[in-house]
């Protein structure tokens, strides 16, 4: 390559200058189909927020849609049925994304426990089969879940009954018992092994003679964990929780769409599944779409939040 | 050091801790395909619990003859191998198009991009907005709205300016345009990156199951994991697909006869297994992707 460099006589600075110039709108027009794209798939829908304006059928076009202003917005919390629904949502809401902040230590917590493992093989073999998980549908996660818990020859309960444990088989599938808790564990057995991944390296990453000052020291095992890899660990933490913070109120929907049934609806019904179940189920775009803008906003609020606590914590911004 | 060979307290709690979880994570997979090698009477009694007994392959041969599951698996098939291939492309050359300083609004572009992985205008509106498009019902749902994703964008930016310039710069002396540049230099710089984008990408694919959903009722367009919720879902149409798949005769052997729980499993297993087939290599390569993606956030 440093042949090519040679052949050139002189200025090279101004033909680069040349190159670079020509290149403005050429490197622009190479990206605007994709920006294109963009736009109408990320842009484009905002446009459909003026749904929430309108009494809206699917078969109906807007124009011949009676015109109902902000009622969608005010009916959210205007009477006390609605109130409650809404309320109800949120609490959902909360519980999980809290639970969900809570058990973001567990990763944390599991990379420190490998990297304790002296066997090499019997760490690999670890991460190898706690990372799969993460790779599987939530379609499937509901299938193994079925398998497992279902009431009639699901493992467990197979399994309990056998022992003589329990006399009759349980429903934990469809029970309203510590949905919000229930929800939270199967996140943990997706996501422990791939959450646990960036600790792994981070771990890496810690000079390995900060150990050896501290066992010259005297410094035991447990010490060297709190004082040498805890803090190596914690400003990868703390981007990741930053980032948690930022998606608190976007919890996704497939999972909670896959685990929900009649009996665990009030308790699992998170925002996400909410605005489904009343625009896509019942058809209700007007409100649906009232309750999506809410969302949105709260998100973009809670992303500077997050993008301000970024620039103060490590002085970098997450946007 | 005498210290090392020392297996405290500490070491059995955390052997026991890690081993117990990682049973955990792996025992499902083990549980269900013991389940659709087994005697299917066995298996819809409980039976069969943590070894196989009376093994047979049936049910593999007969959830293919099931309507629709081969389509389904070739519709699936398609949009991994098409959709990876669009998004990869796409997502390397963006990645080197935002590194160039000279792009016309080069900063402004890079946060239009961005700024959609945070913020979103719901799902409402982005349903009726696929519909506007006519992308219901249409093969291409599954495709163009992936091809240029943010996150892929961000890591192969990031991965590129780790690069050294006087390559690229080498080359534009040498008169070549920015296309020749990034195709015979960036590319084969990249590929690392791109390997883990392939890998996101197709996993993401293939485990797609809400553009079906929402998009599609069109049974030609069904993908397998769209299919696999039917059946965990609607108990009438496993049914009558155990009425269509097996003929009269099978009936009478109930060790081969498929059941609702037979279908499922199998149908789990077969959407599992070119995860399970892939994932040893790939294994690899995720561990550097998520590494740049943490940095860039």
């Amino acid at each position: 390559m440093s042949t090519g460099l040679a052949k050139i006589p002189e200025h090279p600075a101004r033909r680069r200058d040349r190159y670079q110039l020509k290149g403005k709108y050429k490197l622009f027009l190479i990206a605007l189909p994709f920006l294109v794209l963009v736009f109408l798939f990320s842009y484009l829908p905002l446009y459909g927020w003026i749904y929430s304006l309108y009494n809206y059928f699917p078969a109906i076009p807007l124009s011949q849609s009676e015109f109902v202003g902000l009622r969608w917005f005010t009916m959210m919390f205007s009477n006390e049925v609605q109130r409650d629904e809404m309320m109800r949502v949120l609490r959902n809401t909360f519980a999980i994304s809290s639970l969900g902040i809570v058990t973001s230590v567990f990763p944390v917590i599991f990379a420190i426990l490998l990297q304790e493992i002296r066997s090499t093989k019997f760490k690999r073999l670890v991460q190898t089969f706690t990372t799969l998980p993460n790779f599987i549908s939530w379609v499937l996660v509901y299938s193994f879940a079925f398998m497992m818990f279902a009431v009639d020859n699901g493992f467990v309960n197979n399994l309990l009954l056998r022992l003589g444990w329990i006399d009759t088989p349980l429903n934990i599938l469809a029970s309203d018992n510590h949905t919000w808790l229930a929800m939270t564990l199967w996140g943990v057995w997706k996501g422990l092994g791939w959450g646990a991944i960036m600790y792994i390296a981070a771990i890496t990453g810690i000079d390995t003679e900060l150990y050896e000052a501290a066992r010259v020291d005297g410094a035991g095992r447990f010490k060297q964990i709190w004082h040498i890899t805890v803090p190596g660990i914690i400003p990868t933490y703390f981007v990741l929780l930053i980032l948690s913070i930022a998606n608190f109120i976007n919890n996704g929907l497939d999972q909670y769409f896959v685990f929900a049934n009649a009996m665990n609806m009030s308790n699992i019904e998170v925002l996400d599944l909410y605005v489904y179940n009343i625009g896509m189920a019942n058809s209700n775009f007007g409100f649906a779409t009232a309750v999506s803008i809410m969302k949105s906003l709260v998100s973009l609020f809670l992303l500077f939040l997050a993008n301000g606590m970024s620039k103060v914590v490590r002085g970098e911004s997450i946007i | 050091m005498a210290l090392k060979n020392k297996f405290s307290l500490f070491d059995v709690i955390n052997y026991t801790v890690l081993t117990l979880f990682t049973l955990a994570c792996i025992f499902p997979f083990y549980y269900l395909f013991i389940n659709t090698i087994s005697n299917n009477d066995l298996s819809s009694r409980g039976l069969i619990m943590f070894y196989p007994q009376e093994i047979q392959f049936s049910n593999y041969k007969h959830v293919f003859q099931i309507p629709g599951l081969t389509l389904a698996a070739g519709v699936t098939v398609a949009r991994t191998v098409i959709g990876t291939a669009l998004t990869v492309v796409a997502s390397g050359l963006l990645g080197y198009l935002f590194t160039k300083n000279e792009m016309w609004g080069r900063r402004f572009w890079y946060r239009f991009l961005v700024i959609t992985m945070y913020f979103n205008a719901g799902l409402i509106p982005w349903y009726l907005t696929m519909r506007n498009l006519g992308l219901t019902n249409n093969f291409l749902a599954y495709i163009v709205p992936g091809i240029v994703s943010p996150f892929f964008i961000i890591l192969v930016k990031t991965f590129v300016e780790s690069t050294p310039v006087a390559l690229q710069e080498s080359a534009q002396m040498d008169g070549a345009g920015y296309m020749t540049i990034f195709w015979k230099i960036v590319m084969p710089l990249i590929t690392p990156i791109l390997a883990t984008i392939t890998i996101f990408s197709a996993v993401g694919q293939w485990n797609q199951f809400y553009d079906t959903l929402f998009l599609v009722t069109d049974s030609k367009l069904f993908t397998l994991q769209f299919i696999l919720w039917r059946y965990m879902n609607e108990a009438l149409s496993v049914a009558e697909i155990m009425k269509q798949s097996s003929g009269g005769a099978l009936r009478a052997n109930l060790s081969i006869m498929p059941t609702p729980t037979s279908i499922r499993t199998t149908v789990s297993i077969i959407v599992v297994i070119p995860i399970l087939l892939v994932y040893p290599f790939f294994q690899r390569y995720f561990v550097k992707g998520i590494m740049i993606g943490a940095i860039k956030g």
